[in-house]
Order: structure tokens, then C-alpha cells, then sequence
């Protein structure tokens, strides 16, 4: 029995007549944080889709939990444990922070539980506490990551996917979104994190993958890549 | 002074029909952007179930009030599955399709509902069987005064009372924030664990559920059903979505409410305004001059947004 939790095997993904990816491989393993870094364009995003169910993947190519979830609608994959924070937030802007918040748990049941996990969110992120009737739109960039990470954790997701957090935030703000990240992390929640900060990312991260023009071109220990020659000059701007 | 009272009691009474029938437009305009044109159809279908429903009760000698009753449980069920299936069978696989097929697509369904109905029902105008004693009130001092009948204060008590459901189910429940949330964008709703197609699908059986009602409210209060009266409904019940702005749902309650007072108001004015060349008759153009000005001067309508915050 293995701890694997999501495997992509030759995930090829095309759209619009492109060939974003071109058969990767890769694995994440339970309770894992594992980077997938690379430039802009370079199939990042559209692998994170892929997984998510909202462009259409190869055959047979994306295994979670041990069993293939290609074609598998995006919603259903929420009751499996996989949640997704979407590149650019994607709050609801007309909802409030609550009600946006009672999102995420859509899926769940257990309404006493979900009361207290979304305290627990608020005392993550005190700022959306102070603000938790306004609508989402009136917040700043970071505290919509902020809105968006909570959210997400209300599903109490098994996985978690996250794509580009820290695109268009302030340094301080990063700093805060990827200390949460840790400690989501250290809390058991297995993540996938796509990220352009390449330095911050493989800082975070145990392994990492490194992606170019929908190829996978080096990937190991994320402190093996941080020294890595190539990922120096390429990505962290060394020369 | 009791003329303008008068119209202003018939005026809400129509309007609350048109805001109900209004809601239809508006909610499924605001969760897919498609203007349903279907939508008086189903009205109209709701109108002859319970014409039949009721007409074949008249004798039995049930009250009047639980035939009544009977024929609205009858026509709610009935438009659900209109509603239901016409997003199913015609609208669900355009979604992805540019806005022009579904919306012709829309009236479309239109003529084919209206024609099923004929089938069924002649093209005969069909006098409803007048079981409800219909009692006038004065709500003046004088005799010969305004009054408000059982009927009129019976539409409006049932309209308001649905429109504050629907409020509250789209405000204060999980399904209604849900149905927002897939207005909103339904890739990240879907991201949510939101069966999209579900919350879609819903929106259409509940618009339905409530233009079932109107249809019987209309049939009653003016005693026939026509299969083409739907077409009639909506074409007045969708100016009075676009005059609230479409999409809001107060919107839809305000623009109806609004326009069945201009109506009213215009009918029974515009003979002495025009020194009598136009006549009461010429109740249906406010609806229209409405629409017109309405889209000339205030597009995005009385309490519509600005479409600009989709971050």
C-alpha cells in the first residue's frame, strides 16, 4: 500500500490547439508540500486545472487516492478531499465574507463544526473576522487570498491545491499567505503549490518540480533545487 | 380623487401578478444571462391546469377555497416540470453557445408551449368558472368610493408573502447563497463542490413554481385563460424586470409593482388627458413607452449594478 496520494502519468493536456503539457509525470505524496515552479506560460496552471477537472486531461493520467479522476466533474472531487484555491482568488465579490466562507463547506453537514472551523479561520486571518459581513470585492488582494485559503479549508480538504499565491501581492503579505501555508501544511493537509516566486516556493516546499514549456525539466528534494545550478541562473535570478 | 384610488388599488394588484412573473425573468437572467422568453408560457400553462383542474371540481361540491387550492397544487407541480425540462432539454446544451442561439432557442420553446397549449386546451378564450364570491370593500367613507375586493387583497397577500420566501431562501439559506454564488461564476462555484447544473436547474423549477401561481392569480382575477395570454404576461412582466434591473430581485418585485401602477394609472387617465382620442384601450403601450425609456435613459434599471466587479 502505498501513501501516494496524487500520481499524474503522462498527463498531456492540449486546448485551443495548443499542447500546454506534454506528458508529465509526477506524485505527491500524504501529507507532502510539493512545489510545482516554472515561468509564465510554462503549463503550470493548466496542469492544476487538469487536475481540478476543468480542462480536459489525457486518459488514465491523473490518479487520486488511487483511483483516476479524469472526467471527473470539479464539484464531485470536493467530496473526495481536494480542494483547489484558484489563481487570481476567485473570491464571490457580492458575497459576503461569511457567506463566502459557508461556501467552502458547501459539501459538509455538520453545521456546529463548520461554525467553529470558520472561527478557527478567523482567528488565521483576524482581518476577515472584523470584516465578515462586507462584501468580498471591498477587500484588499491579500485578504482576498486570505478569504480564498480559509475558504478552502473549510471543505477540511485531504489536498490542497494552490495555485499562484502570492501573484500580485505585497511582500509582507506574502510573507504571511506562505507562513500560512506552513502551518496548514504542518497540520497533516497534503499541498500542490504552483508558484513563479520560485525561491519563496522551494523555501516552503519538501520536493519540487521544476516545468518549462509543459515539460517537467528537473525536479528533487526542494533543498537540492534550491543549489541547483540551473534553477539558480533560471529562476532566481543568479547568474 | 376616488378614480385615482381606485387605480392605484387595481394598479398594485396587477403589479404584484407582473412582479411575480417578473421574478422568473430576473432569476434566470441573473444566473445564466438568458432572457427566458419562455417564461409567460409557463405562466400560461399554470393558468390551464387550473383551469381544468378547477372546472372539473365546480360541481363536485367541494368549497370554493379548497378547489381553488387544489387547482394551484396542480398547476405548481405541472410548471415545475416545464420549467425544469425546457433548461434540460434545450437550454443546458447551449450553455457554452453564443447568447443569440439560446435566445432564440427561448422563443422557440415559446411558440412550441403556446401551440401544445392550443392542442390541448382549443384557441378558445376559457371563462374560468366563477366559484369565489368576489366581495368589494370601501376603503373610503363614501358609498360610492374605491374599493379593494377579497381577490385583489387575496393576489397581493400571496404575492407579497412569495416574494418575501424567495428573499429569504436566495438570502438567508444555503441554497439561495449557493444559487449567488453560481451567478457570480460558476467555475469557482463549481471548485465549492456546487453541482452548477443542480443550482441552475432549480432556478428554473422555482421561477416556474411561482409563475404558476401568477397564472392562476391572473386567470382568477380576470376570469379567463387564453393560450396566448403568456405572451402577453410576459411581454409586459419583462419590461418590468428590465425597469427594477434585470438580474435583482427586488428589482423585479419594485419594476413590477411600478408598472402595474403606470398601467393602471394610464388607462384610466390617458382618456382625459388626450381630450379622448386614446381610450383606456390603449393600457398595453405604457408597459412598452416604459421599456423604451427605460433602456434609453437607465439601462442597468431602477436598482441594477454596474456589471464592472468580476474579479
Amino acid at each position: 500500500m502505498s501513501t501516494t496520494l496524487l500520481e499524474l502519468r503522462q498527463l498531456h493536456v492540449s486546448y485551443g490547439g495548443i499542447k500546454a503539457v506534454r506528458g508529465i509525470d509526477l506524485h505527491v505524496e500524504k501529507g507532502e508540500l510539493v512545489c510545482l515552479i516554472g515561468a509564465n506560460g510554462a503549463g503550470k496552471s493548466t496542469t492544476l486545472k487538469a487536475i481540478c477537472g476543468l480542462v480536459p486531461a489525457s486518459k488514465d493520467s491523473i490518479h487520486y487516492a488511487g483511483r483516476c479522476i479524469v472526467g471527473v466533474a470539479s464539484f464531485q472531487l470536493v467530496r473526495q478531499g481536494l480542494a483547489m484555491v484558484p489563481e487570481g482568488r476567485g473570491v464571490f465579490g457580492q458575497l459576503t465574507i461569511e457567506e463566502n466562507l459557508a461556501m467552502g463547506a458547501y459539501v459538509r453537514s455538520d453545521s456546529a463544526k463548520i461554525r467553529s472551523d470558520i472561527e478557527r479561520v478567523f482567528t488565521l486571518f483576524p482581518r476577515l473576522k472584523e470584516r465578515r459581513r462586507q462584501a468580498a470585492g471591498t477587500l484588499s488582494g491579500g485578504e482576498q487570498q486570505m478569504l480564498a485559503i480559509g475558504r478552502a479549508l473549510l471543505s477540511r480538504p485531504t489536498m490542497l491545491l494552490l495555485d499562484e499565491p502570492s501573484m500580485g501581492l505585497a511582500p509582507i503579505m506574502v510573507k504571511k499567505i506562505f507562513d500560512t501555508i506552513r502551518a496548514i501544511a504542518a497540520e497533516g493537509v497534503t499541498i500542490l503549490l504552483i508558484e513563479q516566486n520560485a525561491k519563496l516556493a522551494l523555501e516552503t516546499a519538501n520536493r519540487g518540480y521544476v516545468m518549462e514549456s509543459g515539460e517537467i525539466t528537473l525536479q528533487g528534494e526542494a533543498k537540492t533545487l534550491l543549489d541547483d545550478p540551473k534553477v539558480r541562473q533560471a529562476y532566481l535570478g543568479e547568474g | 380623487m376616488d378614480i385615482f384610488l381606485q387605480q392605484i388599488i387595481n394598479g398594485l394588484t396587477l403589479g404584484s401578478v407582473y412582479a411575480v412573473v417578473a421574478l422568473g425573468y430576473t432569476m434566470v437572467y441573473g444566473i445564466i444571462q438568458l432572457i427566458n422568453f419562455a417564461h409567460g408560457e409557463v405562466v400560461m400553462i399554470g393558468a390551464m391546469v387550473a383551469f381544468s383542474v378547477i372546472t372539473a371540481l365546480a360541481g363536485s361540491g367541494l368549497p370554493p377555497l379548497v378547489i381553488l387550492l387544489i387547482g394551484v397544487l396542480a398547476a405548481i407541480p405541472v410548471c415545475m416540470v416545464v420549467g425544469y425540462t425546457m433548461e434540460r432539454v434545450a437550454y443546458r446544451p447551449l450553455r457554452g453557445a453564443p447568447r443569440l442561439a439560446p435566445l432564440i432557442t427561448a422563443i422557440g420553446i415559446s411558440i412550441i408551449l403556446q401551440h401544445v397549449a392550443m392542442i390541448i386546451w382549443s384557441r378558445n378564450n376559457l371563462p374560468f368558472p366563477q366559484i369565489i364570491q368576489v366581495v368589494p370593500y370601501h376603503v373610503t367613507s363614501t358609498e360610492d368610493g374605491a374599493t379593494i375586493t377579497n381577490v385583489q387583497i387575496a393576489i397581493i397577500t400571496i404575492s407579497v408573502l412569495m416574494m418575501a420566501g424567495l428573499l429569504f431562501l436566495v438570502h438567508r439559506t444555503k441554497l439561495g447563497i449557493a444559487m449567488r454564488a453560481t451567478s457570480q461564476n460558476q467555475m469557482i462555484a463549481g471548485l465549492m463542490g456546487i453541482d452548477i447544473n443542480r443550482i441552475i436547474a432549480l432556478t428554473f423549477v422555482i421561477g416556474a413554481g411561482l409563475g404558476a401561481v401568477a397564472g392562476v392569480m391572473n386567470g382568477t382575477y380576470y376570469g379567463i385563460a387564453h393560450y396566448q395570454m403568456g405572451f402577453v404576461l410576459g411581454l409586459k412582466a419583462f419590461p418590468a424586470a428590465v425597469l427594477g434591473g434585470i438580474g435583482n430581485l427586488g428589482g423585479a418585485m419594485l419594476g413590477g409593482v411600478l408598472l402595474g401602477l403606470i398601467e393602471a394609472l394610464g388607462a384610466g387617465y390617458v382618456g382625459d388627458l388626450t381630450g379622448g382620442v386614446f381610450g383606456s384601450n390603449y393600457q398595453d403601450v405604457f408597459a412598452f413607452l416604459v421599456l423604451i425609456a427605460v433602456l434609453v435613459f437607465r439601462p442597468e434599471g431602477l436598482l441594477g449594478e454596474r456589471v464592472g466587479d468580476r474579479a
